[in-house]
């Protein structure tokens, strides 16, 4: 009876599970959290998919994990906001050529109690100089991501080496934003987020954005093809007819519409 | 956390109106898992048992070996699973990452060891019963493998249930392995994990109380389905 419950199961589970290995054109996306926790990724997809027949599978992680999947070859496409990193990336031989997607902003966010009085602000070095003055907690992300770069480049022009506090009020998480943006709402602690994946968090707890329009906060996406002369596997043709569709007018014009409680989330600026 | 009922209700009634996106996350989750206990118990159980009554020099360091790897972290295995299956690795051409067969080879890794160790201890203490027997019966010790597996079964499937409950709730090496990607590798962990970081925390607690409810149910069957085998076996005796 047991080896008849068995097989039953085997074939059931064997009938099911192959045919998602082996089915219809995809490609493989790294990209990094914010597109997809925005849900900006969930709204434009369909379009492509419906127009092309293609699927387009989001592996979603950190800018950094992205670039270092995306060169052991396991990924078609990048899309991420680091824009040296790409670069390196690029010029590496890793990626084909890198094209600018879209952008938006980092926000400063922090208690509302705000113990370094930096609310209001519009200069991103003069608050985080308040925070480390004041010792306020402040939480990293410290994964090396896109925002991670970007928070540690302004720690620099503030002229502070923050990470001599690792451990007391700074604190690096070493997850992605949510998990970031859940520790600085259960603590009270200032964090630098990208504004779409602000927008969307549902946990803000006593949290709200301090700090905003430093022209210094842009945060520009780009996209690759990964570079199928490194990586044979690499599924080229579908890849780079996805790059066009982001980058042309329809995608741009997908990423124009996305709204979260009427306000725009990502601006088109693909040249 | 203004809103955690009503919010924590509408996961809820998605759970009771029959979600469809949420049950064939549901589905996946489970025949990830049971696919992967059943390959397990094909290696485990041979492998327990014959670590049970052969003796040959090392065999100690094996049962400490195969005990120690019951505790072996999945972010580490998801990691070595990954190294194995990347573009970039050793099976890079089966193109198996990011699918629900890697999470299945990660999922078979974790659990193999669970259900060869407590086989082993099973058998052992089986095999000590029943030693004058088989040995008046002339039957070599590796050959009463097979008997000793059948009629220690109902003990055994308590094994399973073991690698089952690891492999349905782990978290982090299904999400090295298959990348959390919609419709395609998305189990009820990874979701939890995805709307904890988008902060919907009432929603990740629904789906950890279906989780949950999965758990008890598997459960619940097995054990229904083992004490029907043993009446049964009791009245054939």
């Amino acid at each position: 009876m047991i080896r008849k419950f068995v097989r039953a199961a085997l074939v059931t589970l064997g009938l099911t599970v192959t045919p998602a290995v082996a089915e219809a054109p995809f490609i493989v996306v790294q990209s990094t959290t914010s597109t997809q926790n925005s849900g900006l990724l969930d709204y434009i997809l369909p379009g492509f998919e419906a127009e092309t027949g293609i699927d387009v599978r989001v592996v979603a992680v950190g800018t950094g994990q992205a670039i270092r999947n995306a060169i052991n070859g396991d990924g078609d496409v990048l899309l991420v906001h680091a824009k040296p990193a790409e670069q390196k990336f690029v010029a590496d031989g890793w990626g084909v050529e890198r094209f600018d997607v879209m952008y938006n902003d980092f926000v400063l966010v922090g208690p509302k109690s705000d113990p370094a009085k930096v609310k209001g602000g519009t200069d991103i070095a003069a608050a985080l100089t308040a925070v480390s003055q004041a010792e306020a907690p402040f939480a990293s992300r410290g994964d090396d991501s896109g925002t991670h770069k970007a928070e540690l480049d302004h720690w620099a022009s503030a002229g502070i080496d923050p990470t001599e506090a690792s451990g007391t009020w700074y604190r690096e998480t070493g997850s992605g934003m949510g998990a970031t943006l859940n520790v600085a709402s259960g603590m009270g602690a200032y964090v630098l987020t990208d504004r779409a994946t602000w927008q969307s968090f549902g946990n803000k707890g006593n949290l709200d954005i301090l700090v905003e329009g430093d022209p210094r906060l842009f945060n520009q996406y780009g996209v690759i093809l990964v570079n199928p002369e490194k990586h044979p596997g690499v599924r080229a043709a579908a890849g780079q007819r996805f790059i066009d569709w982001l980058i042309g007018p329809d995608g741009q014009a997908a990423i124009e519409s996305y709204k979260l409680d009427g306000q725009q989330l990502f601006f088109p600026n693909a040249r | 956390m203004q809103g955690f009922a009503s919010e924590f209700s509408a996961a809820m009634s998605l759970i009771l109106e029959g979600d469809s996106e949420l049950w064939s996350i549901v589905l996946l989750s489970l025949k990830v898992s049971v696919f992967a206990v059943l390959i397990s118990a094909l290696i485990g159980m041979p492998v327990g048992a014959a670590l049970a009554v052969a003796r040959f020099p090392g065999r100690r360091v094996l049962i400490i070996v195969m005990n120690a790897l019951m505790g072996f972290p999945p972010v580490v295995v998801g990691l070595l699973v990954y190294l194995m299956l990347s573009r970039s690795g050793p099976l890079g051409v089966l193109e198996l990452l990011y699918t629900p067969t890697a999470m299945i080879i990660a999922q078979v890794v974790l659990v193999t060891p669970i259900v060869a160790a407590l086989t082993r201890q099973v058998i052992e203490m089986l095999a000590e019963e029943y030693s004058e027997q088989l040995r008046s019966l002339g039957v070599s010790r590796l050959a009463s493998v097979p008997v000793l597996l059948w009629d220690a079964r109902l003990a055994l499937i308590t094994a399973l249930l073991a690698g089952f409950g690891r492999a349905i709730a782990e978290v982090g090496a299904v999400i090295i392995v298959g990348g959390n990607i919609n419709h395609v590798t998305r189990v009820m962990t990874t979701t939890i994990a995805l709307e904890t970081s988008k902060g919907n925390l009432a929603l990740a607690l629904a789906l950890g109380a279906i989780l949950i409810g999965i758990a008890v149910a598997v459960n619940a069957i097995v054990s229904t389905l083992s004490l029907r085998a043993e009446q049964e076996g009791l009245r054939h005796a």
